[in-house]
């Protein structure tokens, strides 16, 4: 009852966040809704399972639900200090509209997280697509229009794959007799599926969430997404919605793990995780938007992940720490680039420099996001990106360690130039006169993930090694 | 009368492939609701009869009517022209429908899997495909629009080859249409057409790294 309970308010608070127009009160529905979250993520967090054969409250949703609750939150005190900043002429409407959406995508990426039935998910990401394309039109100009039609053109072809890959799972239980799609009971049966449809569904799965994961073929529209959103909405699309992406299909690989197919399975993610990293490496070379560098740096960190699970319960482990670190770094820089934004105007690498110089706690802000984000220790990354080198040694896969190493130098080394550049080298034009105060407050968050995710690398409280371990359903 | 209506249905697909007019891609949408509404008719024989009832008339009322009078009154609204304005001549897109539909054929009849319906199988496939080829190969983005909604049309007929075990499915197949139609139409009608008069994919490349 209690996920009708959270989905009901959530449906009220979001409509009352579309149509009402006072500030108070959409502030007020805005809290009230962070509340129903924290609530509902301790819940889950504290119950066995669901009384609902719809959804679950596995190990993998409280992981999943508990990163949320914690990012959702954070991106919306800095989306209320964006609404507000960024734009102080904008309307209520458009205000209310912009947290509406964020209440709606956080509810649907929290529930394609908590699904236990492969409809169920699909509803979920349908819902998703439908409230980050608000986002992305936030700014309604001609640049958010070309990225938000392209996100919904790619998304709906994307759901469209997803789907059929549903029904090409219908016709591979249907000798078996399997109607039943929900991930527990596919599990169960995974032997009596016909592997020819199953292979099929597969592909066509992992090609319909590869737009929520920012992975090959159709990662190109969320770069545009995430870009194109204002910066607290891309750090929930660069985070909370690429792990939505990668639990789905970490739930549908499981099947496969029970089958023939296993083997199958891992080619096909090793090879495709590998092109992903090789495009993450090129683009991070040569981008010049921050923006989007950031967006690019998360498909080599979904490589990472989608590698991790193929490598057995090490590598598992490896990619399930790496999905929650990684949720909490990402967003971190996310915000911090807000506060670049107000200080020159800019998101392109040639009009930025000398941050330390304009923002101090924000230049070490952003240092701290990049020693995490590149795995430096103490970097929490550092500890997940080890157990899955390890995993690749002690899989015999040293060809592929190889090519990640240097794919990941090349990265490190894109990234770096970027992020050293903002900090240290002096910009080519700046009028200082118009450069405003940043209150070193604004970066409290930036500094908090990724000290949260130093604590949970290296400290490893004990109920959050329990999740993971219990989360490997390989 | 099964295999009639998806030889029909599948000779729409060959008609798309040369057709000039945008005016001609709307008939190929009503005509391929009104097939599809009789193939739930004769396909879905042990389901719910309020469900068939349901599905037909989102056919009818939706795909048949609804979608293509908003499409005409987008192309009325936006002055967009007559033409489709393809990147390939008409005749080598004849030529490669054919042969996605050869190929459907090859593939389905090579499958040893005496559960699925191959006709409804060939029909299916040939469409979802030759719907991505002629997405790449427009360059209006109103064509586009037009040609993912005939790969829904194709995925609705996969669908009905499961409806009969999992209706579930098939409405959900309703949802998709109503979803993507309602989000891709209402962003063209709402915004894209305010702001880019006859648009083609070519305006909308400025997104750079």
């Amino acid at each position: 009852m209690e996920i009708y309970y959270f989905l009901t308010i959530s449906g009220i608070i979001g409509t009352g966040l579309a149509i009402n127009r006072k500030k108070f009160i959409n502030y007020l529905l805005l809290f009230l809704y962070s509340i129903a979250l924290i609530a509902y993520s301790t819940h889950i967090a504290l119950t066995q399972e669901s009384h609902s054969a719809y959804f679950t409250f596995d190990s993998l949703s409280k992981l999943s639900t508990l990163t949320l609750c914690i990012i959702s939150i954070a991106a919306f005190f800095h989306g209320y200090r964006y609404v507000e900043k960024h734009n102080p002429t904008e309307t209520p409407h458009s205000k209310g509209l912009f947290f509406s959406a964020m209440v709606i995508l956080v509810t649907a990426i929290a529930h394609i997280n908590l699904s236990n039935h492969l409809a169920v998910s699909w509803i979920f990401v349908e819902l998703s697509t439908l409230s980050a394309s608000i986002l992305i039109y936030h700014h309604r100009n001609i640049r958010a229009l070309e990225g938000v039609w392209k996100y919904v053109f790619v998304g709906a072809i994307s759901v469209t794959f997803i789907y059929i890959g549903i029904l090409f799972l219908s016709t591979a239980g249907k000798q078996a007799q399997i109607t039943e799609l929900s991930y527990s009971n596919l599990l169960q049966h995974a032997q009596a599926l016909n592997p020819f449809w199953l292979k099929l569904s597969f592909i066509f799965f992992l090609l319909g969430f590869s737009i929520k994961m920012s992975f090959i073929p159709m990662y190109t529209a969320s770069i545009d997404a995430k870009d194109k959103a204002p910066a607290p909405a891309g750090a929930i699309l660069a985070s909370l919605l690429m792990n939505a992406g990668f639990v789905a299909v970490y739930r549908y690989y499981a099947i496969l793990c029970q089958t023939p197919l296993k083997t199958w399975a891992q080619s096909l993610l090793i090879i495709s995780a590998l092109v992903s990293l090789f495009i993450a490496a090129v683009y991070m070379t040569r981008v010049k938007n921050i923006k989007r560098m950031l967006a690019y740096s998360g498909i080599e960190h979904m490589s990472l992940m989608i590698i991790g699970i193929t490598l057995g319960k090490t590598g598992a482990f490896a990619a399930l720490l790496h999905m929650v670190l990684h949720s909490l770094i990402k967003p971190a820089l996310f915000f911090q680039y807000n506060q670049i934004y107000w200080v020159y105007q800019s998101k392109s690498i040639y009009d930025v420099g000398n941050y330390f110089k304009y923002n101090k706690a924000g230049a070490i802000a952003l240092l701290i996001g990049w020693i995490s984000l590149t795995a430096i220790p103490p970097s929490g990354l550092f500890v997940s990106e080890i157990l899955l080198f390890q995993s690749l040694f002690a899989n015999h896969m040293l060809l592929v360690l190889i090519v990640v190493m240097l794919l990941l130098t090349i990265i490190i080394w894109g990234l770096t130039s970027n992020v050293l550049k903002i900090l240290f080298t002096p910009p080519l034009q700046i009028n200082e006169s118009n450069i405003p105060t940043i209150s070193p407050w604004e970066s409290t968050t930036q500094y908090i993930l990724p000290v949260l995710a130093v604590y949970l690398a290296y400290f490893q409280p004990g109920w959050f090694i329990d999740w993971i371990s219990k989360a490997i359903i390989l | 009368m099964i295999d009639f209506l998806l030889i029909l249905f599948t000779m729409t697909l060959l008609y798309a492939a040369i057709a000039n007019r945008m005016q001609t891609y709307l008939w190929i949408l009503i005509l391929q609701g009104a097939i599809l509404s009789g193939l739930t008719y004769f396909l879905l024989t042990n389901i719910e009869v309020y469900n068939v009832v349901l599905i037909i008339a989102e056919n009818l009322l939706f795909k048949t009517i609804a979608v293509p009078w908003f499409l005409h009154t987008i192309l009325k609204r936006n002055q967009i022209t007559r033409e489709t304005e393809p990147y390939l001549p008409n005749f080598v897109s004849l030529i490669i429908i054919t042969a996605i539909i050869l190929l459907s054929i090859v593939i389905t009849t090579s499958i040893n899997d005496m559960f699925i319906a191959k006709n409804l199988f060939i029909a299916a496939i040939s469409t979802i495909f030759s719907a991505l080829y002629l997405i790449m190969s427009r360059k209006k983005i109103i064509t586009h629009v037009i040609c993912y909604l005939i790969l829904e049309n194709g995925v609705f007929l996969l669908s009905l080859s499961t409806g009969n075990e999992m209706p579930m499915l098939v409405n959900l197949g309703i949802m998709l249409d109503i979803f993507a139609s309602v989000l891709i139409l209402g962003i063209f009608f709402n915004k894209i057409g305010d702001v880019l008069k006859d648009p083609d994919v070519g305006l909308l490349r400025n997104l750079k790294d």
